[in-house]
């Protein structure tokens, strides 16, 4: 079935018990504390796109992608791979190994104590894809080449390779058991600005070579254009806009979409004053009733101070976008 | 074979080992002092615990090199209060350390890393349970579990089959009453690896947890670990010698280097001094070594220093 979403994510929500210890609890009379990461978020993924997630720092985008690749179960809702339950999949190794995710930070991913060519072979060891040892060293060669090292990198250990290429390592791990979809959690968050772009063109290149598909996890919108076919923006654990990448970045409809918007520096506007996004994240353990963006919205009204905004699907000439406003479903924001 | 030697003589390894001179001159010593104990059957002039051979006549001679109508060089470092050859008795007493010291510590390692590993890497309520106990372990030192387990053991078994379990007795009392540090320093260290994202890239492949622990994270608690335990391997030299003292240790007719060193303590002052100076010179040596080497291996074993 080739219209069978690589990923879909129906109404998944993923708690964390941040409780103090029993004891503490008991002696202060206090309850459990349950902090919401991620609210009812709901996406797909089409075969060979990018959906990237975008929002501030502690928004619940990493716990997305950890939820994408099952190193979380979901607290409610489900998750679905290629059209089965995400753990379901995940017991069989022929469609576990379909799944792979690079990480964030290229200096943690990469245990120091192995040699490259260790650390790419390794899904292709724990999957059995190859048996003899001339076939692996073979394969991780050509996955060095492929990512834009060479073979004889393999002998080397991680800490003789500079960050942008730690990533490729990373990048070569991950392709190695040929994989369908990659869970991307900031792949270029840690490294210089020079060598982001490097890494992103090889992303994007692998990804039409090889038809992949990528979740693709960020804070920096300008990274973010550069990738994706679908945005989504997260606000407190929810999605509050989603829609075809261009038609977010060209008509921002959510207020919050468009204070991130404007925040994105930019030669045109040096020495133009800029509206800041004003105030601090709420805290996910107490969130603000209502829509949990109005302490910081400009457009918020009572209504939504106290009920909670659904997703409204609008039309645009790229696709259709949902966006969870109250101002925007009453058309009281200036578009 | 040939090839072979060269790769390992070329690996970091042992280029590392072959430009330290602390290491080469510790190795040296160490293994000077474990070859004399480990071959001490054939290279020792004297057989101590031949009783027939002791004569009380021979008692109380000074070194052969100081000289003196008692001396000779039929007793190069001298005889004890029994007469027995000085330098024949602390080869064989530092056989029977080194290998209660040696199988303690192994003992030790092998509980404390499989309790810390499970322990910082499954968490939770099987976390606390097993730190719990390690707490509760290490409330009784390794004098007390001697006591108690030679008490039973005493009990339970028939004098001579007692007297050749005695040793596995002390392995087992200094390795019971050391675990918990390992332990504890493999659970930190699992703790912090199993944050990093090299385990999560592991969990996503599906990699069942034991082979996480065994090939991923084991391999990056190790260092420490070890560097412990070469400390612990003197230390653990050291409780045997005063579990000897107490009693509770091994048979006087097989005296350790501890127990030499308590016999001569008791003739420091009054002039024969080589009793208790020699055994306690090769166990400053020992231990001094092992530690040595412990510290260069530390160094030799972090990737990120070569």
């Amino acid at each position: 079935m080739p219209d069978t979403p690589v990923l879909q994510a129906i109404g998944v929500t993923r708690s964390f018990d941040v409780s103090k210890p029993w004891l503490q609890r008991t002696l202060t009379r206090k309850g459990r504390l349950l902090l919401r990461a991620v609210d009812d978020i709901n996406f797909s993924i089409a075969r060979g796109s990018t959906l990237s997630l975008v929002g501030e720092s502690g928004c619940g985008k990493s716990t997305v992608a950890r939820l994408a690749v099952g190193l979380y179960a979901p607290s409610a809702g489900q998750i679905l791979f290629e059209g089965k339950a995400l753990s379901a999949a995940r017991a069989q190794p022929a469609l576990r190994r379909r799944m792979n995710m690079i990480f964030q930070d290229p200096y943690a991913s990469l245990n120091p104590r192995w040699r490259v060519r260790d650390i790419v072979a390794e899904p292709i060891r724990a999957f059995a894809l190859l048996s003899s040892r001339s076939a692996i060293v073979e394969r991780v060669g050509a996955l060095l080449t492929q990512v834009g090292l060479s073979p004889a990198d393999g002998e080397k250990f991680p800490h003789e390779f500079s960050g942008g290429q730690r990533q490729r390592i990373s990048i070569a791990r991950a392709l190695s058991s040929e994989p369908a979809f990659l869970v991307c959690d900031e792949p270029t968050s840690a490294l210089d600005v020079s060598v982001q772009a490097q890494i992103l063109n090889l992303m994007r290149d692998l990804q039409m070579r090889l038809g992949l598909t990528y979740l693709f996890i960020s804070h920096n919108l300008a990274v973010v254009r550069h990738m994706s076919d679908r945005l989504g923006v997260m606000y407190l654990g929810r999605i509050v806009e989603l829609g075809p990448g261009e038609a977010v970045f060209r008509t921002p409809r959510h207020p919050y979409t468009r204070l991130l918007l404007e925040a994105i520096p930019d030669l045109a506007m040096t020495g133009k004053p800029r509206t800041p996004v004003g105030g601090e994240v709420p805290s996910p353990i107490d969130p603000p009733p209502g829509c949990s963006f109005h302490p910081r919205c400009p457009l918020a009204n009572a209504r939504c101070r106290i009920e909670r905004p659904a997703h409204t699907l609008l039309a645009d000439p790229q696709g259709e976008v949902l966006v969870a406003c109250h101002a925007v479903e009453e058309g009281r924001h200036a578009a | 074979m040939n090839r072979m030697i060269a790769r390992v003589w070329d690996s970091d390894f042992c280029f590392s080992f072959r430009r330290s001179p602390v290491a080469l001159v510790s190795a040296l010593l160490l293994l000077l002092v474990v070859a004399g104990a480990v071959f001490s059957p054939w290279l020792a002039p004297h057989d101590p615990s031949d009783l027939a051979s002791l004569s009380v006549m021979d008692s109380f001679r000074p070194p052969a090199f100081i000289g003196g109508a008692d001396s000779g060089w039929a007793w190069p470092l001298g005889t004890d209060d029994q007469g027995r050859d000085l330098l024949s008795a602390i080869m064989y007493g530092t056989r029977i350390s080194l290998a209660v010291g040696a199988l303690a510590i192994a003992f030790a390692l092998a509980v404390g890393i499989a309790t810390g590993l499970v322990a910082g890497y499954v968490g939770g309520v099987v976390d606390s349970l097993l730190m719990r106990i390690a707490d509760i372990q290490l409330t009784f030192p390794a004098i007390l579990i001697a006591l108690l387990v030679d008490g039973v053991v005493r009990a339970a078994l028939p004098r001579d089959v007692h007297d050749r379990a005695q040793v596995y007795v002390l392995v087992f009392a200094i390795g019971i009453a050391r675990w918990p540090q390992f332990a504890r320093t493999v659970r930190g260290s699992t703790l912090v690896e199993r944050g990093r994202e090299y385990v999560m890239a592991a969990r996503v492949i599906g990699l069942p947890s034991w082979r996480i622990m065994l090939s991923h994270i084991l391999p990056n608690v190790l260092g420490p670990v070890l560097v412990i335990a070469t400390l612990n391997l003197g230390l653990a030299i050291l409780d045997e010698a005063t579990l000897s003292f107490l009693g509770v240790g091994l048979p006087p007719t097989q005296p350790s280097l501890g127990t030499l060193i308590r016999i001569g303590n008791d003739f420091l002052f009054s002039g024969e001094w080589w009793i208790t100076v020699f055994p306690g010179a090769t166990l400053a040596v020992l231990v001094l070594s092992i530690n040595l080497l412990g510290d260069w291996l530390r160094d030799a074993l972090n990737p990120r220093l070569r």
